[in-house]
């Protein structure tokens, strides 16, 4: 009877595992289907403009519109795309709020967890993580009702404005905007993960530093975030992952407009408006209807995603390099 | 600011050992540059957190009345007529309940696969990338793909079909699964985080008592994780919250919920309607209707929801079985 039933259970088991591990395999196939369609769908928007889909050429909103209305412009294809605008709209937008998020994160979490008084720490703790999960949009209305009036009223000269006039309008809906409030966005992110791991740093590791006589500062610089790099670079990674795919803030405070800013233009060009890849995805959505729109716009996506599927490996091995002497996030 | 830093160790019991004070006086110019710009970034932080805290609240106090929760949106140009966002509260809560449906017990049993059986191994590691590359896809590709899937002919009964046989594609049940791939990543790893905590004796006590696996699984490692499990469905819950790419390409762009047809829930889920987040969006100057202080009394629920969530995070994270620790 025992024996029996230790049999029965035994077999349970084995269907147990054999259920979770379908339900693995399901989810596996789900999300390699996820790719294959996405690059399926996205083929003829390359196969029509080789590799340059990704070079610059002509207007890409000019572009966009003809898929739109389906009526191809004079002497192209249909497809004739161009992503140029988007793209360097995109790289400006990530590179530069990365860069500067890594910069102040890095010494935010140094203040957070050697310098701040507790009392600090102990309120500004959950406002971090209270930031860290405000929805892109919020972040989006502030910058659209705040920052972008204030930068097109008190930043930009009617000089500055006249001088692109013929090839562009600036307003506060621009480059500098987007950076700015994308900063905002992944700062809290890369401080909480930073910190925490600051936090983690064996004490004795520390102390060994010091007791050599090396000062605060440098054991800090030296030892603390040294050690701290496979989460300074699983943050970054996070962020920049964000800061690629987010789409609803950008395309509220980015300018909307397929335009690539000329960095010969000076300052200039820190107003110029831009439309990054996921902007413009999330902005032509209601032509996803129109087949050769819609495989243009799988084209975008696709881009997107092996830049983040890239974003995720690179981040990797960027870990595993740190791991030896380092505490993970 | 030195007499704080001499401070007794902090209460809440940091692992850090605060170093003995030494003044910055001794320090070389560079590092002593580095401590003040530390302190500059720190002081900064907290003026610009609390700004965003402090003006959310002044906007949302000021422009949130009962009437804007109660009152479903209407189509009108004036301010007093376009009505509240009951709808818009009521479409987020059924896409987060339905991603959270189908995302919990699915991310549960991905994750004890993971890390309580994890053969074959090549599976396994190939279903952990794909998770991987998930929790890195930007929100409007998963909607993207959403989008293909849901418009599918044999799957019309989901959303709606238009005259001529052509599927839209977009309905709360097409958002909701779909949003449920955005919560599934975090509630895997919030579990195999959990499972790979639990001390081995557990187990083993458990086979000891002639337990099998599975037994063991349902009855002594998924009760000791609960705290784990729930962290991860309130990060996902909180991640479904706050999407609006996923809203907008999948849920439609009406302000009011439109279920399909006569069944009440079907057709409801087959409707199209908005979120709290897509309504701010329309209501923002980037979407149609001008109405900036609704968007400023809509975002200030929002954000009341995520800080609920977060204090739910905070509090589920300390509980647990005693047992366990």
């Amino acid at each position: 009877m025992g024996r029996t039933r230790s049999w029965a259970t035994a077999k349970t088991d084995q269907r147990v595992e054999r259920a979770l591990g379908a339900l693995a395999a399901a989810v596996l196939v789900a999300i390699a289907a996820m790719l294959a369609t996405v690059l399926i769908k996205a083929w003829p928007s390359f196969s029509h403009n080789g590799l340059r889909w990704f070079g610059p050429g002509g207007d890409v909103d000019t572009q966009l519109r003809a898929m739109a209305e389906s009526k191809p412009l004079p002497g192209r294809s249909i497809y004739y795309f161009r992503a140029w605008p988007l793209i360097w709209g995109t790289l400006l937008t990530t590179v530069a709020a990365v860069l500067i998020a890594l910069v102040i994160s890095m010494l935010a979490a140094v203040f957070l967890t050697e310098f701040a008084p507790p009392a600090v720490r102990r309120v500004l703790d959950p406002v971090i993580r209270l930031l860290a999960g405000v929805p892109s949009v919020i972040y989006g209305l502030i910058g659209i009702l705040v920052i972008a009036p204030y930068i097109d009223k008190h930043l930009i000269s009617d000089s500055r404005r006249a001088s692109v006039g013929y090839v562009v309008q600036l307003n506060g809906n621009n480059v500098t905007t987007a950076i700015l409030i994308l900063t905002l966005m992944i700062l809290p992110i890369m401080v909480a993960i930073s910190a925490s791991a600051l936090t983690s740093v064996p004490a004795s590791w520390r102390e060994g530093s010091l007791a050599l006589g090396v000062n605060r500062w440098r054991t800090i610089w030296r030892v603390s975030l040294r050690t701290a790099r496979p989460a300074i670079a699983a943050a970054t990674v996070l962020a920049t992952a964000r800061a690629l795919g987010e789409a609803v803030m950008l395309a509220m405070v980015a300018g909307g407009r397929g335009f690539a800013p000329n960095l010969l233009d000076g300052f200039t060009a820190l107003f110029e408006p831009v439309r990054p890849l996921a902007a413009t995805i999330l902005q032509n959505s209601e032509g996803l209807t129109i087949p050769v729109l819609a495989h243009t716009m799988y084209a975008v996506a696709a881009v997107l995603l092996v830049s983040a599927a890239m974003l995720s490996f690179g981040g990797w091995y960027a870990k595993q390099r740190f791991q030896r002497y380092g505490v993970g996030a | 600011m030195a007499a704080a830093e001499l401070a007794p160790s902090p209460p809440s019991g940091t692992a850090i050992a605060r170093a003995p004070r030494e003044g910055t006086t001794s320090w070389p110019l560079v590092d002593r540059i580095g401590y003040w710009l530390c302190w500059t970034v720190g002081i900064g932080l907290c003026l610009v957190a609390l700004a965003i805290v402090l003006f959310m609240l002044v906007k949302g106090i000021s422009y949130l009345r009962i009437g804007l929760l109660v009152h479903s949106p209407a189509p009108s140009q004036i301010q007093s007529q376009s009505g509240g966002f009951l709808d818009p509260i009521e479409g987020t809560l059924i896409v987060a309940l339905i991603g959270t449906v189908i995302a919990v017990p699915v991310g549960v049993a991905i994750a004890t696969w993971l890390s309580e059986y994890r053969r074959p191994a090549g599976l396994a590691r190939a279903v952990e990338s794909a998770i991987e590359i998930t929790a890195g896809a930007p929100s409007v590709v998963l909607a993207l793909f959403g989008l293909l899937i849901f418009a599918q002919g044999f799957l019309g009964f989901l959303s709606q079909r238009a005259a001529t046989g052509a599927v839209y594609g977009r309905s709360f049940f097409a958002a909701g699964v779909v949003m449920a791939g955005l919560a599934l990543p975090l509630i895997v790893s919030s579990t195999r985080e959990g499972l790979a905590q639990l001390p081995n004796h557990l187990r083993e006590a458990s086979y000891a008592l002639g337990r099998t696996r599975a037994t063991t699984i349902r009855r002594v490692l998924l009760p000791a994780i609960r705290p784990d499990i729930s962290t991860g469905t309130v990060l996902g819950i909180g991640r479904i919250i706050g999407d609006t790419a996923i809203i907008r390409i999948l849920l439609g762009l009406t302000l009011t919920t439109q279920p399909v047809g006569q069944v009440p829930v079907l057709g409801l889920l087959r409707g199209t309607g908005s979120t709290l987040t897509s309504y701010i969006y329309e209501n923002s100057p980037a979407g149609e209707g001008l109405s900036p202080q609704k968007a400023y009394a809509a975002a200030f629920v929002l954000l009341a929801i995520v800080l609920a969530l977060n204090g739910l995070v905070t509090w589920t994270t300390n509980r647990g079985p005693r047992w366990t620790r």
